[in-house]
Formats: structure tokens, C-alpha cells, sequence
């Protein structure tokens, strides 16, 4: 079972992205779970939402309570690093998915000592950046980035096929729903992993 | 059984569809989270006509269930939601329908009560209701929450029932969670749930009175037929599941068991986190060695009114020790559901009863880990060694009569994983 938090601000689409990749996953066949952390919904403040899938042979997924310590932890916004002590939490053989205007080499050496990317930033396997914001503006002329990072969460995990979130997004978008396609695929195109 | 659809569905959405394959003739809810999701869905159903409905909006949790009450009356097929305060506001009008013999179908997506105000899950407002007189179920999923859904409809409406029926679901873990589950073929639900007709429906041309005025020398009499029918439900309620279980492949029963052959101790859970209690059960048997732990056991309870007397006394008959877990506080009493579970087993000869030891968590929306429910049951066995330990020292001082009077202090409930 792969357990994934995503890690963003309030009106960052962080629920929606936990959402629209949990109904890939089981359009699979996969085993998956969406679950908020459902809190005080202001916009701007850090929210987190959690996200289970497991593969159809594992069985259905029992746990009913948040994720304590991720495999993999998707940054929608880089700000957030510095606040709070979610980072931490990461596995240190997880993966780090973030949104960054930075280098690739820039971000990942945040990660390279113990805390030494801000509090509670430390070493982990691997690190996956993307610039999600300038996609999503010149995509979607918008400044949401949870479909765009849904881009760089499949390059880095693997965790579903990038075809299968065609149909939930449009479920979701309707007309929009093209424009958040590409945005995902662009993103999955320019995704540095390592 | 035909062909059956493997989807993704947040626990709110599967109700709703449960409620649109039902094709109930008027909706009338407000929405209170974390129950908002059903309403909203519903609302959209019947606005995008893929239901046909009438759904009214009203002012308040109060009118809510009035409007059920008179569209039952009157013969349709209704559906009301709520949650915490709401079902709180809900309460005076809850007692109408199990009283006036009306199956209305509701759901609650489990929150706390305030003060402090919580919008999060625990069963405070599910134990505040336990006695009007409906049929309660507890979904542990968002597959039950769709059956168990479904599965109301059909009891409450068997004309030997004709009685409310509530489903609890856990708000935001079910209500809020997406997770995969199977809807039914809708011929297949159309032919287990027949349409409904009320035998007794308001007619202008067949004019019939409900509810109305019971002076002392008749209320008892209509208390005491309530009561009997209300006992009458047990058998319908069985025989529903097991047709369900039949034509869906889903089996439900009063009191459902997991592991609980040659279990020496077991927990006993309703709702959401049935499932991760699930998990602690399989670590400690795989833990436990030789130990108690090893010979851990799950009972959930399914149905919560009527309370299975019966399926409940057998599963646990050959318990040493029964962990009662309460998601909600009876202030001066504990736990309410230990409370209950306490006086179910209080027939029995006090050899073949395990000892009770009752805990309260997940008030809130605190999350039950799996490793509280490990503390669960070592910190039982723990009492139940020393239980023993002081029986044998109490045996050679035979201070019997002592020991009875401090038996009374089992009654205090450990509230768990609460800071100081």
C-alpha cells in the first residue's frame, strides 16, 4: 500500500487532487482512499489530504485514520516546507513531489542534510520537482496546481497510469477538463526525478 | 446476481444513490456537515430529473422530519439526512414516526454535540437518539453504507414492521472518504425493493387519524403494542438481510464477528473504525505468541435498535474478556454502549460472562489508531490478570462481601489517547 499526503494551502485543489487520483486508481482495479483532513476551510491556510491506494491483490484498505508518516508527500506549495512539521513526517525512503520555481538541484539539496532545508526538512530516497505553478498559469491561466502536480506525483510514483485520470477529470471539469489534461501531461513531460 | 459495478464513491454519494435506486418520492433535509454531500447530491438528482422527486427545502432539522412525517403519512417513500446539532434540533419530531407506525429512512453522518462546537466525527448524536423508537444501523463502509441504505427502505416498509429506520454512517470517514465499492444492477434493487404502498395512507375519500390525543386510559395500551411490534422487527430484520445477502452477495447480521473462533478476548466496535480494529486484531494474534493477545477477537454491532440480546450473549459467551470501545460519553455513566452491553449480559450466570472493560475514544474526530486498540486489549488482559491475582489473595482472606461492594468501580470508563 502506498500512502501519500498531499500538502497544500486552502483553495489549492489539494482534496481534489487526493480525489481525482483515488478514482484513477480504481478505475484500475486498484484499491484506493481518499480522506480529508477536513478543518477549518479558509484559503491560503495549510491544508492536508490523504490518499491510500494498494494493489487489487492486497485487499481492501482497513486503515481508517490519517496518514502518520507518508511515503510520499506532494508539496503544492514550496512555501510550506518552512511551516509546521508535516515535511517530517516523510519516510526516509519516501518521496518528496514538489512544486518549486527552483532548480531541481537547488530543491533536492534542501533535502540532502538533516533539517537543512527548513524545519523538519530531511533526507529522503528520492525528490521530484516541477515548476506546477508557471505550467498552470500558461496552461490554465490559473494559479491551481493540483491537476498540474497530479503530473508530477504519476512521473515520480507511478502510482497510476496517466490515461486513467482522462475520465475523472472530466467527470470532475467537464469543459475545463481538457485544459487540466494538458496541464497534468505537461507536467509529467518536465518532472525531474532523481 | 447479475453483473454489479465497481466504482469509486465518496460514503454521502453512495447514499444518495442508494436513495435514488430507492426512487423515494420526496427529500426533505438541511444540510449540516458532514452531511451536506448527500443532500447536495440528492438535490442536483432530482433537479437534473434523474430522480423523480419532490425535494423540500426547509428552515430548519425540525421541519425536516415533520415534512417526512406527513409525506409518510400520506404514502411516499421519504428521505431525510442530518448530523449532530441537527438531528439534536431534529430530536422532539423523531419520536412521531416510530410512534405513528411511518417507515421514513434516514441517515446520519455521525458528529460531535457542542459546546465545544465540532463538526467532526464521534456518537454523541447517535446515543442521543437510541431510544425513540426507530430501527438503528451502523455502516462500517461506504459498500454498507449503500446496502444497509437500501436495506432500511425495505425493512421499515414490510408491513409487519412499519417502523423508521436510521443508518448511521461516520462523518468524514465515511461521508467524506472516496473509496471503491460495487452498486447493484437497478432492476436487481427495483425487484428487492418493491414499490411502496402504506396500508393505512391519509386519504380524503378513506379518512384515518394519527398520533392524535391519548389520554391515561389508552397511552399505555399504544405504548405497549409499539413495543411489542417494535420487538416484533427482529425476525423481518434477519430475513431482509439474508434476501439481500441472496440476491447481492453481501451478508449482514445483528452482531457480525471477525476472528472470533477460540477467542479468548475481543474487542466490540460499531462504525468506521471496525475496520481498523480489523488490523489490530491481526497484529496481535500475529504478535501475541502464546499470550492472551494471540486468541484477539472483533464483534461489531450491526444493529443498535432493537439491540441483538440474543446474537450478542452467543458471540461473547466464551470470552474471558469483552473490550467495549465508546465513541461518545454518558456523563455519570461511562460508556453508553458498555452501559448497554453490561446489561445484556447481566442474565447470565457470572462464570460465563467476561469481564467488561470499557474504554472511550475517538471523540471528536480523534482518529483510533490501530495501536490504541492494542492498548485496548493489553491494558484489559492486564486487569484481568490482576483481577485474578487478587481473587486468589481475597479467596484466603474469604472477604467476600467486601469485594462485591468495590465491584461498582469497573464501571469508570478509561478515556484514551486524551492529554492530561
Amino acid at each position: 500500500m502506498l500512502e501519500i499526503c498531499v500538502y497544500g494551502r486552502g483553495g489549492q485543489g489539494g482534496v481534489t487532487l487526493a480525489e481525482l487520483v483515488a478514482h484513477a486508481a480504481i478505475s484500475e482495479g486498484k484499491h484506493a482512499q481518499s480522506m480529508p483532513s477536513f478543518g477549518p476551510e479558509r484559503r491560503g491556510a495549510p491544508v492536508l489530504a490523504f490518499l491510500r491506494v494498494s494493489g487489487q491483490e492486497e485487499g481492501r484498505i482497513k486503515i481508517r485514520a490519517e496518514v502518520v508518516e507518508p511515503d510520499v508527500l506532494v508539496v503544492l506549495d514550496p512555501g510550506l516546507l518552512q511551516v509546521g512539521s508535516v515535511v517530517s513526517r516523510l519516510k526516509k525512503s519516501g518521496t518528496a513531489v514538489v512544486n518549486t520555481k527552483k532548480t531541481h538541484e537547488a530543491m533536492k539539496s534542501k533535502f540532502e542534510g538533516e533539517g537543512g532545508g527548513g524545519e523538519g526538512v530531511k533526507r529522503v530516497a528520492k525528490v521530484a520537482t516541477v515548476d506546477a505553478m508557471g505550467i498552470a498559469r500558461a496552461v490554465l491561466g490559473l494559479p491551481i496546481v493540483n491537476t498540474t502536480m497530479i503530473g508530477a506525483l504519476v512521473k515520480a510514483t507511478g502510482v497510476v497510469e496517466l490515461a486513467s485520470l482522462e475520465e475523472p477529470m472530466q467527470e470532475r471539469f467537464g469543459k475545463v477538463a481538457a485544459k487540466n489534461v494538458a496541464a497534468m501531461k505537461k507536467a509529467y513531460e518536465e518532472t525531474e526525478v532523481s | 446476481m447479475k453483473k454489479q459495478k465497481r466504482v469509486g464513491l465518496e460514503g454521502s454519494f453512495a447514499v444518495a444513490e442508494a436513495v435514488r435506486m430507492a426512487n423515494a418520492d420526496v427529500i426533505s433535509a438541511y444540510p449540516i456537515t458532514p452531511q451536506t454531500h448527500i443532500v447536495e447530491r440528492l438535490s442536483e438528482m432530482v433537479a437534473d430529473r434523474k430522480l423523480d422527486a419532490e425535494f423540500i427545502c426547509v428552515e430548519s432539522e425540525h421541519s425536516a422530519m415533520s415534512a417526512c412525517v406527513g409525506a409518510s403519512a400520506a404514502g411516499a417513500r421519504v428521505f431525510t439526512c442530518s448530523a449532530g446539532q441537527g438531528l439534536e434540533l431534529m430530536h422532539e419530531v423523531l419520536y412521531i414516526p416510530s410512534s405513528m407506525r411511518l417507515p421514513v429512512v434516514a441517515v446520519v453522518a455521525n458528529r460531535a454535540l457542542s459546546a465545544p462546537l465540532s463538526v467532526w466525527c464521534d456518537h454523541s448524536d447517535a446515543m442521543a437518539v437510541r431510544d425513540i423508537g426507530w430501527i438503528q444501523m451502523f455502516a462500517e463502509n461506504n459498500q454498507q453504507a449503500f446496502d444497509l441504505t437500501l436495506c432500511a427502505y425495505r425493512v421499515a416498509e414490510d408491513r409487519e414492521v412499519l417502523f423508521p429506520a436510521m443508518v448511521h454512517i461516520d462523518g468524514f470517514y465515511l461521508s467524506h472518504v472516496i473509496e471503491d465499492l460495487v452498486l447493484p444492477d437497478e432492476e436487481e434493487v427495483a425487484g428487492f425493493l418493491p414499490d411502496y404502498e402504506h396500508p393505512f395512507a391519509l386519504d380524503p375519500a378513506k379518512p384515518v387519524s394519527m398520533g392524535c390525543y391519548a389520554p391515561p386510559f389508552i397511552y399505555p395500551e399504544t405504548k405497549k403494542a409499539q413495543v411489542v411490534a417494535f420487538e416484533g422487527t427482529r425476525p423481518k430484520i434477519l430475513e431482509v438481510w439474508k434476501e439481500f445477502g441472496e440476491v447481492f452477495g453481501r451478508d449482514y447480521a445483528p452482531v457480525e464477528e471477525y476472528k472470533m473462533e477460540g477467542a479468548r478476548v475481543a474487542l466490540l466496535t460499531m462504525g468506521s473504525c471496525s475496520e481498523t480494529a480489523m488490523l489490530a486484531v491481526d497484529e496481535l494474534r500475529a504478535e501475541g505468541g502464546d499470550g492472551a493477545e494471540a486468541t484477539t477477537g472483533l464483534v461489531r454491532l450491526r444493529l443498535w435498535r432493537p439491540f441483538p440480546f440474543k446474537e450478542f450473549r452467543e458471540a461473547v459467551k466464551d470470552l474471558e474478556v469483552l473490550v467495549v470501545l465508546d465513541r461518545a460519553v454518558s456523563f455519570g455513566m461511562g460508556g453508553p454502549v458498555c452501559s448497554e452491553v453490561r446489561s445484556a449480559l447481566y442474565g447470565c450466570e457470572e462464570a460465563e460472562r467476561p469481564k467488561i472493560v470499557s474504554f472511550i475514544a475517538g471523540l471528536g474526530g480523534r482518529d483510533i489508531r490501530v495501536e490504541e486498540f492494542k492498548f485496548m486489549i493489553r491494558q484489559a488482559l492486564k486487569e484481568k490478570a490482576e483481577e485474578k491475582a487478587e481473587e486468589k489473595a481475597e479467596e484466603k482472606a474469604e472477604e467476600k462481601a467486601e469485594e462485591k461492594a468495590e465491584r461498582g468501580e469497573e464501571i469508570e470508563a478509561e478515556m484514551i489517547g486524551v492529554r492530561e
